[in-house]
């Protein structure tokens, strides 16, 4: 038992997939046990942490910037949406998915391979016209996509072997909303996972290289191009199938959904949570769900209107954004990192050579990122 | 042939507004090597107090005054409190800055200003002039569009050309470690060009609502538009994002007159990709450069 613990320590992928697996239990329990909004709500979150945490791989560890992930989520959710227009699925839901993300890899591979010889405020340009662009396909083709109305979704009947596995967990049965949010929760777990180890990997090394220093990176056998589309391919699938689920959870795919705004806030969600942080995405995506709430029930203690006290919240993350890139470019699971390791230096032990190499590795790392 | 004429002419029109605001995102990158991706909702933030002005009863020349005068200050302010303070050595800080402000200007607009749609004044005629008994595409107001911009472009060229503070922020431009030997306050130099940068902003802004609507977000297009024809004049010319303005312009109106005004989006971020992938350095660039 002991040595399979400590197999298990050592392994990164062993040890991906326990956490893994308890988050995903963790996350099934505690969608049963809220409300049907906070379920929304949570679902909101995973497909946002998705979309956050395929753009934080692709600024954090691979350098580029890109300010079109909103028109990636919207190719996945149209293509979703074209899928789950009868009663009858075109297809079983984990299919659908895939082919949401299969297109959005197409066409981000067509992107990235384009994008790969740019750099800094030109690839920012470039996909900020992409964001822009992407939208008003959908209402140039409203036959097939529905124009400014959009596409309602009809969500998939739950499946009887899932509604059985979740009744053996938490004693209940899960409704269509519910549903969407379990789905949504367990394509987060398993996507964070992959990337996670993706991250730890020689491709996630050959990213951090190609970042830090492209003539070294290139030196050492690195295909500069490849490696920079691989990234923005692996990004745009996450966004892809971040759509895709959201068009699940919102039951709509419509134009105004996607529009500049959601792209930017992703941006902001990666900025705060710290560039190439997972975990960091994560948070983010947390804030970008929760935050609304809070400070649109701030605007009306201020006596501001509905409409108004909205947009406080984009508010917030604008000075956010803006005060985390001046004072603290890590971001908040950087800084909390760079707090720890202080600390844990000034606390003057005879540190035990893991821990050094560790705090090296991640400083030099924070030197970057 | 009438619509050829109509489009052309409104293409001409359009092309001197993306002129004069890819000038702005120019003036700034060359001064400071950073793209201003908030200019567009520092544009559309003094168009508000333009119709703010206009609303109090003031006419529109006062609103118009007033809106380039805020667009000075604004930009001033923005450089000299944010921007200076940022670590550009990562080439990705920078942008993420003005996206943050970009944000941020967005949800000030909206809460002060309302995000419905409002009607914004023109000061002359928005109907074609007739010649006989067709109308042309040519407005009162598009003449008096073209003639702005042109006037400003002369003012500019006669400040950086003839004037001491132009060379004095043409030289902290293009070396400030020996500028600020010779004795030129550097920072002072570039806060003046992101003011005179964000005031050529707002002209567009104020060129862009004339006899239309207003709202939070009117300005996100040009952003694009504007940075695609700065990218095919080299980002760092000015003449160049003159000249890519004009052909962006020409080039957009025919895609929205011919196809659909849907599709013009596309087609600026399809000329984006072209140019990048033939010529990086712009249409004009002489030598192909870059950093390592």
């Amino acid at each position: 038992m002991s040595s399979l613990l400590a197999s298990a320590r050592q392994s990164v992928l062993a040890r991906h997939l326990t956490a893994g697996l308890v988050a995903a239990v963790v996350g099934i329990l505690v969608l049963s046990l809220v409300s049907e909004f906070r379920a929304t709500q949570l679902a909101a979150m995973a497909y946002l942490g998705i979309a956050a945490a395929g753009l934080t791989l692709l600024t954090g560890l691979n350098g580029q910037l890109s300010l079109g992930h909103g028109a990636f989520m919207a190719i996945g959710a149209y293509t979703a949406a074209l899928c789950l227009q009868d009663a009858e699925p075109l297809a079983p839901l984990p299919v659908i998915l895939l082919a949401a993300t299969a297109v959005a890899v197409l066409v981000g591979l067509v992107v990235g391979i384009a994008a790969a010889r740019l750099h800094g405020p030109y690839l920012a340009g470039a996909t900020l016209a992409l964001a822009v662009a992407v939208p008003g396909l959908a209402i140039f083709w409203d036959g097939t996509l529905g124009g400014e109305q959009g596409l309602t979704v009809r969500v998939p009947d739950v499946p009887a072997w899932f509604a059985d596995a979740v009744f053996f967990l938490t004693a209940t049965d899960p409704t269509r909303g519910r549903y969407t949010a379990y789905v949504a929760w367990l394509v987060l777990v398993a996507v964070f996972v992959l990337l996670a180890n993706l991250s730890r990997s020689r491709v996630g090394r050959t990213w951090r290289a190609v970042r830090d220093d492209e003539v070294a990176a290139e030196l050492a056998g690195i295909n500069l191009a490849r490696s920079r589309v691989l990234a923005f391919v692996v990004s745009a699938a996450c966004a892809g199938l971040a759509g895709a689920l959201m068009a699940l959870v919102v039951r709509i795919a419509a134009p105004s959904g996607f529009t500049l705004t959601l792209s930017l806030t992703l941006v902001a969600a990666i900025v705060l949570g710290g560039l190439g942080s997972l975990v960091g995405a994560l948070a983010g995506a947390a804030l970008l769900t929760f935050l609304p709430q809070l400070v649109t029930q701030f605007g009306g203690d201020l006596g501001l209107d509905d409409v108004r006290s909205a947009e406080l919240a984009p508010l917030v993350y604008g000075v956010v954004m803006v005060l985390v890139i001046l004072l603290a470019p890590t971001g908040l699971v950087g800084s909390l990192r760079t707090w720890r390791h202080r600390r844990a230096a000034r606390s003057a032990q005879p540190p035990d050579p893991e821990r050094t190499s560790t705090t090296h590795h991640n400083t030099t790392e924070r030197a970057r990122a | 042939m009438q619509q050829l004429l109509t489009t052309t002419l409104s293409g001409i029109t359009l092309g001197f507004v993306y002129a004069a605001f890819a000038l702005a995102l120019v003036m700034i990158w060359r001064s400071t090597r950073i793209v201003n991706f908030a200019q567009a909702p520092m544009a559309m933030l003094t168009t508000y107090v333009a119709l703010t002005v206009i609303d109090a009863g003031y006419s529109y020349w006062i609103g118009f005054a007033a809106a380039l005068v805020a667009g000075f200050v604004l930009g001033a302010a923005v450089e000299w409190l944010v921007v200076r303070r940022v670590d550009s050595t990562v080439e990705i800080n920078p942008v993420i800055l003005t996206l943050g402000l970009f944000i941020v200007f967005h949800s000030v607009a909206a809460l002060v200003f309302g995000s419905q749609f409002r009607s914004f004044p023109a000061p002359f005629g928005v109907r074609g002039f007739e010649v006989g008994d067709t109308t042309i595409a040519l407005t009162g107001f598009g003449v008096f569009t073209i003639l702005a911009v042109l006037a400003v472009l002369g003012l500019l060229l006669l400040l950086f050309r003839f004037t001491d503070v132009g060379l004095r922020m043409r030289a902290s431009a293009f070396n400030a470690e020996v500028s600020r030997l010779l004795g030129v306050r550097v920072g002072r130099m570039l806060s003046l060009g992101w003011a005179l940068a964000a005031l050529v902003g707002s002209l567009s802004g104020l060129l862009i609502a004339g006899g239309g609507l207003v709202h939070p977000s009117y300005m996100d297009p040009v952003v694009v538009y504007g940075f695609v024809a700065a990218v095919l004049g080299g980002l760092d010319s000015p003449m160049g994002a003159v000249a890519g303005g004009l052909l962006l312009g020409l080039c957009l109106s025919f895609v929205s007159g011919y196809l659909g005004s849907e599709l013009v989006a596309m087609a600026a971020l399809l000329v984006l990709v072209a140019v990048l992938l033939v010529r990086p350095g712009g249409l004009f660039a002489s030598t192909v450069q870059r950093r390592v």
